[in-house]
């Protein structure tokens, strides 16, 4: 069988997009108003920022990380005029990577309809620059990033959503493409296991710091990542549903951890670690809800993310297309309209765990290629970030270009 | 994946052989039920409707003992349960969280945060 390949977009910094968007981004809460009226009937157009008036090293950090995602094509920076975080240094990192980029100040403009009007004619010479620069490349599987979380899960979501995603992603890894799973306060109960995937001693070690923090993290703020909808749906404890949880990373060795905003140095199959860091404030909240975890995901340059959920759930996500998977047939047939895979023909026998993930590569090729995904087709692009503090590598360290 | 000579269709799945518990892969009421996966010819007979997703006990688990799904300890059996048994939070409780008898086990709703 040829291997596939499809028409990427090539950026000037080596990276290669399967979506040729613009982003256009917000300095803080006071200005989102604007930068979703400018958004707001244009196409491949996004909307991400940062709610908070005082400037965060994570949320700027993750916010260039978006800018510069192999999906985003060029930028624009939208500030209210005084808050912390600067729209122009935002501009200035986007046109570094090679993207034309534009920013401006609202109070500057005058305004709400001025702003608006401002960002439209901004957005209008940044498409024209983009189809100039344009570069379109054959992509294949050694050129994707795929990121996987589950969320609203059930007692379905381990014996199959999860496994068929881990059964994927070994074929993905094997393909030569990179391969990032999460939610580490989703493996609490397991560090034994964790540790025998590592693929040498020294992640090993890493493994180990990283679920002994997140461990340490769940004990200080009392909570454990376990949710009414889990118990409704059958997960009786954190321990269980870490079992099932952990099973989307397949059988391949963990090449090692990453942060929110850091790229894979390299191809392979590699665990996200978006805990917060000992600080004194203690600020940050991991997991607060679903969408923070796949805008995590999709920070470290994931092209495509894997959403699987047993119950589950209508959200979407801006800058890389989601596909969500479900392990109970039940849920597929009632939510159609936005389940993109039913993965819970494996449990009812129809099928078996090997055919539903070639299913699954087939369907994530086909988005890859450019068919929309069902969340990306209806229009969802739920965003979140907030306030957190992680010791992470200048965003320059990680870079694959 | 059934036809087997007793004519017992409704299946729950065992993970791993040292489970003693299966995970429910449609609604039951009561009745027996096949166990696929790990000891697959095992039939187990529910003493109460259980449904999809949650599990039910495979043997008799006395007041203390791990429950073990996937082959690893993922609770503590806080009262005595009968094979046959739904098992959840009203009759297992996590080694790590501590909210964990905290919730409904038919809504999952949190009964320990205080609304007034």
């Amino acid at each position: 069988m040829p291997e596939l390949t499809w028409q990427g977009y090539l950026r000037k910094d080596g990276r290669k997009g399967i979506r040729n968007l613009i982003l256009i981004v917000y300095t803080v809460e006071c200005a989102s108003f604007v930068a979703h009226g400018i958004g707001q009937s244009e196409d491949d157009v996004h909307v991400i920022g940062f709610p908070g008036c005082y400037d965060n090293a994570y949320a700027i950090r993750m916010m260039i990380a978006l800018i510069t995602h192999p999906n985003v094509g060029a930028c624009l920076a939208v500030g209210l005029g005084c808050e912390y975080t600067q729209p122009a240094k935002l501009a200035e990192a986007a046109t570094a990577s090679g993207r034309p980029a534009d920013w401006f100040y609202i109070q500057q403009e005058g305004g709400t309809r001025l702003g608006v009007s401002r960002g439209k004619s901004a957005l209008q010479s940044l498409r024209e620059q983009m189809a100039k620069d344009s570069m379109r490349v054959p992509m294949s599987w050694a050129d994707l990033t795929v990121g996987a979380e589950c969320g609203g899960s059930d007692g379905t979501s381990g014996l199959s959503g999860n496994p068929v995603v881990g059964r994927f992603f070994d074929h993905l890894v094997d393909k030569g493409g990179t391969a990032v799973f999460e939610e580490v306060v989703e493996m609490i109960g397991l560090q034994d296991v964790l540790h025998s995937r590592a693929a040498n001693e020294a992640v090993a070690k890493e493994l180990d710091e990283t679920y002994r923090k997140a461990e340490a993290y769940c004990k200080a703020v009392r909570q454990y990542s376990v949710s009414p909808g889990n118990f409704a749906g059958g997960l009786t404890t954190i321990e269980e549903k870490s079992m099932g949880a952990f099973a989307k990373s397949g059988s391949r060795a963990i090449q090692g951890v990453l942060r929110v905003s850091q790229q894979a140095p390299a191809p392979g199959l590699w665990l996200l670690d978006s805990v917060p860091d000992d600080h004194f404030m203690q600020f940050g909240y991991t997991n607060p809800n679903d969408t923070e975890g796949i805008m995590d995901l999709i920070s470290v340059g994931a092209q495509i993310v894997l959403f699987v959920t047993g119950r589950g759930s209508v959200i979407g996500s801006p800058v890389a297309p989601l596909i969500k998977v479900t392990g109970n047939s039940t849920t597929f047939e009632r939510m159609r309209e936005d389940m993109d895979f039913n993965a819970g023909k494996v449990l009812s026998g129809e099928m078996t765990l090997d055919q539903s993930a070639l299913n699954l590569l087939a369907l994530v090729g086909e988005v890859a290629s450019g068919v929309p995904s069902k969340p990306e087709a209806l229009g969802h692009r739920e965003y979140f970030l907030m306030y957190k503090h992680q010791e992470t590598p200048s965003l320059a360290a990680g870079c694959h270009a | 994946m059934t036809g087997q000579s007793d004519g017992v269709e409704k299946r729950c799945f065992r993970v791993s052989a040292a489970d003693n518990v299966a995970t429910m892969l449609e609604d039951v009421a009561t009745g027996p039920v096949r166990v696929c996966g790990e000891a697959s010819s095992d039939l187990i007979w529910l003493r109460e409707p259980i449904a999809l997703g949650h599990k039910v006990a495979l043997t008799a688990i006395p007041k203390g003992e791990l429950i073990v799904k996937y082959g690893v300890p993922i609770g503590v059996s806080t009262t005595s349960i009968q094979a046959g048994d739904w098992v959840h939070l009203h009759n297992c409780h996590s080694r790590v969280d501590e909210r964990s008898s905290g919730f409904d086990p038919r809504s999952g709703a949190a009964k320990d945060t205080a609304y007034a």
